[in-house]
């Protein structure tokens, strides 16, 4: 049995946990065993992104710790953290024993559709989802980590999951993290233009890697009343054990919850 | 106009920006069509990574031996009969050709399209003495005439226009009646201004790149006008930033093939123009007179600094035209004349933080410009420079500096963040109603502008973990007896503990 590590980033582990405990079971599905160092933080982004590099670095040192117990891969369910653990070498290249540790976290560090497809060799999960669906590619995934066909593969066999283009399908959908803050207006218009291009084509879904886009993403469709539900891609590869989830009536503002029967 | 457009501060201008339908629908659609046309004409030419590979280690050699380069063109162009000036600052610069209006004593100068001069402010000086000064490609005049509006767009000036507006810039400015036919009014400024041409005395333009083994300047337009400008005018005045240069013409060809291709999308514009110093006896036409204006302006520093990549730039917009953000508030957003993600990585860097401080975080990281670029600047990378840099120097605000400090104390300490996550997954269902919390200030208030919070999952994941942990026991045993892999229930941990 493979073991992993989990690293379950601050969203997932706090707002969207449910996505963090489906990566769990899917990975456990699929043969691995998943540990959780219980040491470990945030990615960090909110205080890197915003140019606090320097009193990042002990959280960041922290991070490394927390992943130092083992040599087994490390998988998380969110690119944009997995993107900015891979850029500590860089932030730390003033202390070269650090930026090789950091080397050595992020070379073991993979997004779960990275992970699953290129990792384990696996394109099916034997998951089933009727329905068409969006797939949102982030950013970070395809910019950043360049994940570009491997959450594509797993989908395209995902039984009855219709795969439908939109407009501008790879413009940032406006998160940008302290962005959609700071830059509230501008992040503001560029996920309206983003829930207009999905809406367009009348999905019953849609899916992301990033749980961050999602919730920008489906906090607009929300506002809006859409009915489009917003699911992460685990959400979609463990639809198998969950019950004839195209039924269940989740709007877009809780959508990243399944229902508990 | 100088390198600053606005006095207005950033967040009013992209409101007001924000709110002008006709500009946001003409850049929408502008920035699709060239994306698109980029796009296939990189595709077309085949190998587009390579080629801009290849643009960057000719972009990054140049950089290295600029020095080498320079002092190679500035000889030549001597030898071909020019006179070359090396400006350290806007003022020498404008110090500079101001003399020759002077000594020329000319009443009008027609220019063609030059960032770098508008960069100097040089309308403003040509101005100031009595001279008149002619914009002559069509999207720098189109401003002009309006008053001399700001432009929006590094390669396409008039971006934020629609074609009924320019009629009636026309019509208002220049007596013009017809149509909004874009060739209609296009002939017409063609006749309008073909006197200019001819009465100028002294004809300015930009440079595009300079070629050091002949010192040559090249020209890459699509009206025709920067060869009037050139040929007609007894003096011709061309303005360079001091690291526009290629070495031979062979890399000339490679960078004009990018800087089309990533510009417009096409493999090469109407007219790409080689001049080499003034005009010989033999030659038909060509300026009798010809100086060449190198400006520094803070490149220099740029060059010193972990800004150097910016120096690379060859100014297509390709990132402007593929920025998210550009696309809703549009070029005059970024009150400057370098707009979109070159703009607010170089705007700063000239005209400094003061003026330019909020531009680097008009920006989502999103990196689609890192990707466009053909001669690979890693402009998001540069924009979070800025960030950092502004950081170091405090001139972020405080309660940002304080909220930020105490997340990385809390960040860099494991049972601190163990706590937060578990208390936090605890009370975020609570408070979270309908997507909006009780009291949204802040951070809250800027994100529901426009969209809701999400619906919190409940329970944190890691203390559902520490449950399974704690029937980790069960499961082991479970697998003596010989019961692999028991079905987990997703949602519920309590069942899992009583196993």
């Amino acid at each position: 049995m493979m073991k992993v590590n989990f690293f379950v980033t601050c969203l997932c582990d706090v707002v969207k946990s449910n996505v963090a405990k489906k990566t769990v079971l899917l990975l456990e599905q699929l043969g691995c065993e998943v540990l959780f160092p219980k040491e470990q933080g945030c990615c960090g982004q909110p205080s890197l992104n915003s140019g606090y590099i320097e009193s990042s670095k002990p959280a960041m040192k922290s991070l490394i710790r927390a992943f130092e117990g083992n040599d087994y891969p490390i998988v998380t369910p969110a690119g944009s953290c997995a993107a900015a653990v891979k850029k500590y070498p860089e932030y730390l290249a003033d202390e070269p024993e650090w930026a090789a540790r950091a080397q050595a976290v992020s070379d073991r560090l993979f997004e779960l559709t990275q992970f699953i497809v290129n990792e384990l060799n696996i394109v099916n999960v034997g998951a089933k989802l009727p329905g068409r669906g969006v797939y949102h590619p982030s950013c970070s995934l395809i910019r950043k980590l360049g994940v570009r066909e491997e959450p594509l593969k797993l989908l395209g066999n995902v039984e009855g999951l219709e795969l439908v283009g939109i407009k501008n399908q790879e413009t940032c959908c406006g998160f940008g993290g302290t962005f959609s803050i700071k830059m509230a207006e501008i992040s503001g218009e560029m996920v309206k233009e983003k829930a207009a291009n999905i809406t367009a084509v009348t999905p019953d879904y849609l899916i992301g890697a990033d749980v961050s886009c999602l919730m920008n993403i489906a906090g607009r469709l929300s506002r809006e009343g859409k009915t489009v539900k917003v699911l992460h891609i685990v959400d979609v590869l463990m639809s198998n054990v969950v019950d004839d989830l195209s039924q269940s009536t989740i709007t877009s503002n809780d959508s990243l919850t399944v229902e508990v029967n | 106009m100088s390198m600053k457009t606005s006095d207005v501060i950033f967040k009013q201008r992209i409101k007001d920006q924000m709110q002008d339908s006709f500009m946001r629908k003409s850049v929408a659609n502008a920035q699709e069509r060239m994306f698109t046309n980029r796009q296939l004409a990189a595709d077309k030419l085949g190998n587009w990574d390579e080629w801009r590979e290849n643009g960057k280690q000719i972009r990054e050699h140049v950089l290295d031996n600029l020095d080498y380069y320079l002092h190679q063109l500035s000889e030549n162009v001597q030898k071909a009969g020019g006179h070359v000036f090396f400006a350290e600052t806007s003022e020498q610069a404008t110090d500079y050709i101001e003399n020759i209006i002077q000594e020329k004593n000319a009443k009008k100068v027609v220019k063609s399209k030059s960032m770098v001069t508008e960069e100097i402010g040089l309308n403003a000086v040509i101005q100031r003495n009595n001279c008149e000064v002619i914009e002559t490609d069509l999207g720098e005049y189109i401003l002009q005439v309006d008053d001399c509006d700001p432009p929006s767009h590094i390669v396409v000036p008039a971006l934020h226009k629609n074609r009924e507006q320019i009629r009636g810039v026309f019509e208002d400015k220049i007596g013009y009646k017809g149509s909004s036919d874009p060739e209609e009014m296009t002939r017409f400024v063609r006749e309008h201004i073909r006197h200019d041409f001819i009465e100028a005395d002294i004809g300015i333009t930009g440079c595009n790149f300079a070629v050091a083994e002949s010192g040559s300047i090249s020209l890459v337009t699509n009206e025709g006008n920067a060869r009037l400008a050139t040929s007609l005018p007894k003096v011709h005045i061309a303005v360079m930033g001091m690291e526009r240069i290629v070495p031979t013409f062979e890399e000339l060809d490679i960078m004009v093939s990018l800087l089309c291709r990533s510009a417009v999308g096409l493999p090469l514009t109407g007219y790409v123009t080689a001049i080499t110093g003034p005009r010989e006896s033999n030659d038909m036409d060509g300026a009798e007179e010809f100086h060449l204006v190198i400006l520094d302006n803070g490149r220099s520093d740029i060059l010193a600094s972990e800004f150097k990549d910016i120096l690379r730039c060859i100014r297509c917009a390709a990132c402007v035209n593929t920025c998210p953000a550009y696309r809703h508030i549009g070029g005059q957003s970024y009150g400057s004349i370098y707009s979109g993600p070159i703009g607010a990585v170089l705007s700063p860097l000239l005209g400094g933080y003061d003026d330019f401080q909020d531009l680097p975080y008009a920006c989502s990281l999103c990196q689609a410009c890192n990707d466009v670029c053909p001669v690979k600047i890693p402009l998001s990378d540069l924009l979070l420079k800025h960030r950092e840099k502004m950081v170091i120097k405090k001139i972020t605000p405080l309660a940002e500096r304080m909220t930020v400090s105490a997340f990385n104390y809390l960040n860099s300490s494991p049972k601190l963040w163990n706590v937060a996550m578990k208390v936090g997954g605890k009370v975020a269902p609570k408070v979270i109603k309908d997507g909006k919390l009780p009291i949204n200030v802040g951070a809250v208030a800027e994100w529901t502008e426009a969209r809701d919070l999400p619906q919190p999952d409940g329970e944190s994941f890691r203390s559902w973990f520490a449950n399974r942990d704690a029937a980790d026991a069960g499961k082991e045993l479970a697998a003596v007896t010989g019961i692999v892999n028991p079905k987990p229930n997703l949602y519920s941990n309590t069942d899992k503990v009583e196993k």
